[in-house]
Order: C-alpha cells, then sequence, then structure tokens
C-alpha cells in the first residue's frame, strides 16, 4: 500500500470531491422540488395528470441509472446541436459539458424516486388535520403550505435521508460522461500510477465519511420535531 | 457494410446491417447476468442470515462487517474494486499453487460481483423474515423431533418465504439495473452492446431509448411474475384488512 501520490494529487482529489458534492446537492434540491410536484399530481390531480405522474415515475423507476445518462447525454446531446442557433446562443458553453447532462438526469431520476416516498408521506398525513385546516378556511394553497406537506415531509423524514444515501451512492457514475468527480480522479490516479486500490480506498473512505455526516444530519433534524411515539 | 439501413425500424431489425439482434443478445446476457447473481445472492444471503442469527459472536462480527460495507460502498466502486481484486486473488492463489495464471471469462466475474453484492443485502431481508415467524412454529417442529435441515424445509422456509418476498423482488429489481453497471468494466450486456450500436450508427437516441424500453419491459414482467409468486406463497393466510 502506497498513499504517497496523494501529495501530488491533493488538488485534483479535491476538486473532484466539490464536483462529486455538488452534483449530490443539486440533484436533492431541485429532484426534491420536482417529486413534490409529482407527488401531488398523483395523489389530487385529474386523471390526466396522475396518469402522467405515475408513467414517469415507472419509467425512471423501471430502467437503469446509467442508461438514462447515457441516453441524455449520448442521445439528446447528438440531438442538441440540430437546433438551429443554439451552437452560437450563451448556453452553449453549459450545454457542451458532460457535468450538465450528469445533473439533469440524477435530478430526473431522485425526483422520480423522491416523489413514490412522498406519495406515501402525503396519504399518511391524518385525514383529521386536513379537515381541520379546511374547516379553519385555508385555500388548497395555504393547506398544502402549512398542514399537508410539511406533515408530509416529517413523515418522510427517515426514508428521505436513506433516499439522499442512495442518490450519494450513484453519483460516481458521472465518470462515464466525463464528469470530472472524486471517482474519475481516482482512475485517473489509476491510469498514471497503477495502483489499483489504493485510490478506490480514499474514494470510498471519503464516500463513507459523507454517508456518515448525512446519516447523523437526518438525526438531528429528526430531532428537531417533537413526536409523540 | 453492403447496404446502409435507413429508417429507425431498419436500425432495430434483428438481423444484420440493424442492431436490434445485438440488443437482444445483450438483454439476453443481461437476464442470465441478474439471475446468477440472484441465485448466488440467495444462497450467501441465506447463509448470512442463519450465520447472523446463530449467536455466534466472531461469525456475526465478520457478517455485519460484510453486510455494512457492501451496503455502505457505492455500486460502482465495489464493481470495479471486486473486479480487479477478484481477478488478483484467483490468480494470486493460482500462483501459490503453482498453476498459470488464467483470464477469467467476463460473464463469470460479473456473475460473481453482483452475487458477493447481492449476498449482503439479502443477508439482512431473510434474516429479518425468519425473525418475523412466529417462535411457537420452530418451537413446535423442535418439539416434534425435527433436525435442522428438515425444520429448515418444512417450516422455517415456507414461513420466511412471504415475509421476505416484497424484499426479494426489490432486490430483483436492482440486480437487473445494477447489471448496467458491468459495462464500464467491459463486459458487453445490454448497456454495452446499445452503446456499440450507438457509437457505430451515430443514432445513439433511438437505441438508448430501446434499450430503456427493453429494461422496463423486464422491469415489469417481473413484478407481474412477483405478484403470482407472493399471492401462490400467502395461499392460505388471512387477507390484510
Amino acid at each position: 500500500m502506497t498513499f504517497s501520490w496523494i501529495a501530488s494529487y491533493w488538488s485534483l482529489l479535491l476538486a473532484g470531491a466539490a464536483q462529486t458534492v455538488l452534483l449530490l446537492v443539486i440533484s436533492v434540491v431541485f429532484g426534491f422540488i420536482l417529486a413534490i410536484g409529482l407527488a401531488f399530481a398523483q395523489v389530487s390531480g385529474g386523471p390526466v395528470t396522475q396518469y402522467l405522474a405515475r408513467g414517469y415515475c415507472t419509467f425512471l423507476r423501471g430502467t437503469p441509472l446509467l442508461i438514462q445518462l447515457w441516453l441524455f447525454y449520448y442521445g439528446v446531446g447528438s440531438l442538441l446541436p440540430m437546433i438551429p442557433g443554439l451552437r452560437q446562443s450563451l448556453f452553449w458553453p453549459i450545454l457542451r459539458e458532460g457535468f450538465f447532462f450528469a445533473a439533469v438526469s440524477f435530478t430526473l431520476n431522485y425526483a422520480a424516486y423522491e416523489a413514490e416516498v412522498l406519495r406515501g408521506a402525503l396519504l399518511a398525513v391524518p385525514k383529521g388535520e386536513l379537515e381541520a385546516g379546511r374547516a379553519f378556511g385555508m385555500r388548497p394553497f395555504t393547506l398544502i403550505r402549512r398542514i399537508w406537506l410539511p406533515r408530509a415531509i416529517r413523515i418522510a423524514l427517515p426514508t428521505i435521508g436513506s433516499e439522499i444515501v442512495m442518490q450519494l451512492k450513484a453519483t460516481p457514475l458521472a465518470f462515464t460522461v466525463t464528469v470530472m468527480d472524486l471517482y474519475a480522479v481516482a482512475s485517473k490516479v489509476r491510469q498514471d500510477t497503477l495502483l489499483v486500490y489504493e485510490p478506490l480506498i480514499v474514494v470510498t473512505v471519503f464516500y463513507l465519511i459523507l454517508t456518515a455526516i448525512i446519516a447523523r444530519a437526518f438525526r438531528l433534524l429528526e430531532a428537531q420535531v417533537p413526536s409523540r411515539r | 457494410m453492403a447496404t446502409e439501413p435507413r429508417g429507425i425500424l431498419d436500425l432495430l431489425s434483428p438481423y444484420p446491417p440493424g442492431w436490434g439482434g445485438t440488443l437482444l443478445v445483450g438483454a439476453a446476457s443481461t437476464i442470465a447476468i441478474s439471475a446468477g447473481a440472484f441465485l448466488i445472492g440467495i444462497l450467501l444471503g441465506t447463509g448470512g442470515a442463519l450465520g447472523k442469527l446463530s449467536g455466534n459472536r466472531p461469525l456475526g462480527l465478520l457478517l455485519n462487517v460484510y453486510t455494512t460495507a457492501i451496503r455502505a460502498i457505492p455500486e460502482l466502486i465495489l464493481i470495479v474494486g471486486l473486479y480487479y481484486a477478484g481477478m488478483d486473488g484467483l490468480n494470486r492463489l493460482l500462483a501459490g499453487l503453482n498453476l498459470p495464471a488464467i483470464e477469467v471469462n467476463g460473464f463469470v466475474v460479473a456473475v460473481a460481483v453482483l452475487g458477493f453484492v447481492q449476498g449482503a443485502y439479502m443477508t439482512e431481508v431473510l434474516r429479518g423474515a425468519i425473525l418475523a415467524i412466529p417462535v411457537g412454529q420452530i418451537d413446535a417442529a423442535k418439539a416434534f423431533g425435527m433436525g435442522p435441515m428438515l425444520r429448515f424445509r418444512r417450516v422455517i422456509l415456507p414461513a420466511l418465504l412471504p415475509n421476505a418476498l416484497p424484499g426479494l423482488a426489490n432486490l430483483w429489481m436492482s440486480v437487473t439495473k445494477d447489471s448496467a453497471l458491468v459495462a464500464v468494466v467491459g463486459y458487453q450486456e445490454l448497456a454495452l452492446a446499445t452503446r456499440l450500436a450507438g457509437a457505430s450508427t451515430k443514432h445513439y437516441f433511438i437505441f438508448f431509448l430501446a434499450s430503456a424500453l427493453l429494461y422496463l419491459a423486464l422491469t415489469l414482467v417481473s413484478n407481474i411474475a412477483f405478484n403470482l409468486i407472493e399471492r401462490h406463497v400467502r395461499r392460505g393466510q388471512p387477507k390484510p384488512a
């Protein structure tokens, strides 16, 4: 076991770790917002929106993330230059990057799983609490914002924590679309130094620490809201 | 290539120059890898669950390290790491026995690695399912003088299946999707076949969509199958209210 390479790859490893964390934060934050919409579409939407939201979740949960990522990066990516004017536009430098494609497909994928979790939680909110809100004259949107959604998130909190860890464990896939995340740095180290296990061990330790931090953060978050058991 | 395929259906035709055949072969090997890994996982998981429940301290500790490590490390890193470690370890073992090094078939490595990963998850699913069996049923079997093997086959196994099946179904779904990761270490299953088809025709979108639909079909058919199996193993049980 030799770890002397860390000295010369220090800044690269740090940049890779930042990319990994950034991917995680982007996909969790935007995915969660999208998931709220998808969950409400399934729970209280009309037949058409219900059908569309269900189909979205089934498709994204039924196919591997790797395929979705490649469908988006290679497939949609190869179609994008055909849109006239896009190449000259402001967005092109972003649209050219693998990071953009990874962030979007991780977000869409996370939203599908999270929507399922939230759907269950929305249905688990006691009916009486919603009726109480309505009896106070709350409009549907106020009811959602003040009672339905906060209660559902509280119910789903432990599951959300483990979903975020699952999403974290999916991030190394981004290296297949040229994102220089931590795993990509590790495979670069492998190519340069022919060390197989040491870079993987470093990456693994990073992921274990991050998992522990997320688990701890959620334990603290859960303790914030008093609950009757 | 004599004739260049033009329409979308020509591209997906099962006969060359269409790439449909390549995708279907890839799908078949995805199913074969998943099924093999699932079976190895069940064997490892059964052993692991019984080991954890046996009350043997060192064994329990070892199994805890196994299940915790596998479940905490990203699948891709596990697959890449185990792929190299497995090859390396086998060849070192052979060298130690004074045998020549061998190049192991990618299929075998893929099944072994994914099976090892599945085993950790299976251990937890099966352990929970065994714990959920009413103690009286096992005591009754012991009182009848059944040996451990007979008890496992006649009492524990039929009683744990209804408890374990939802978890097993989830694991099957996740192994069919995890098998796509084998493409990263270069074994040709559906995901890699799709990328090759896309790379050589430049019609990436249509091929990835087709293979996504193949995976989706596999998921939906498996769902139906698991529902039927669950109905079978739950026969005679009271329906939940």
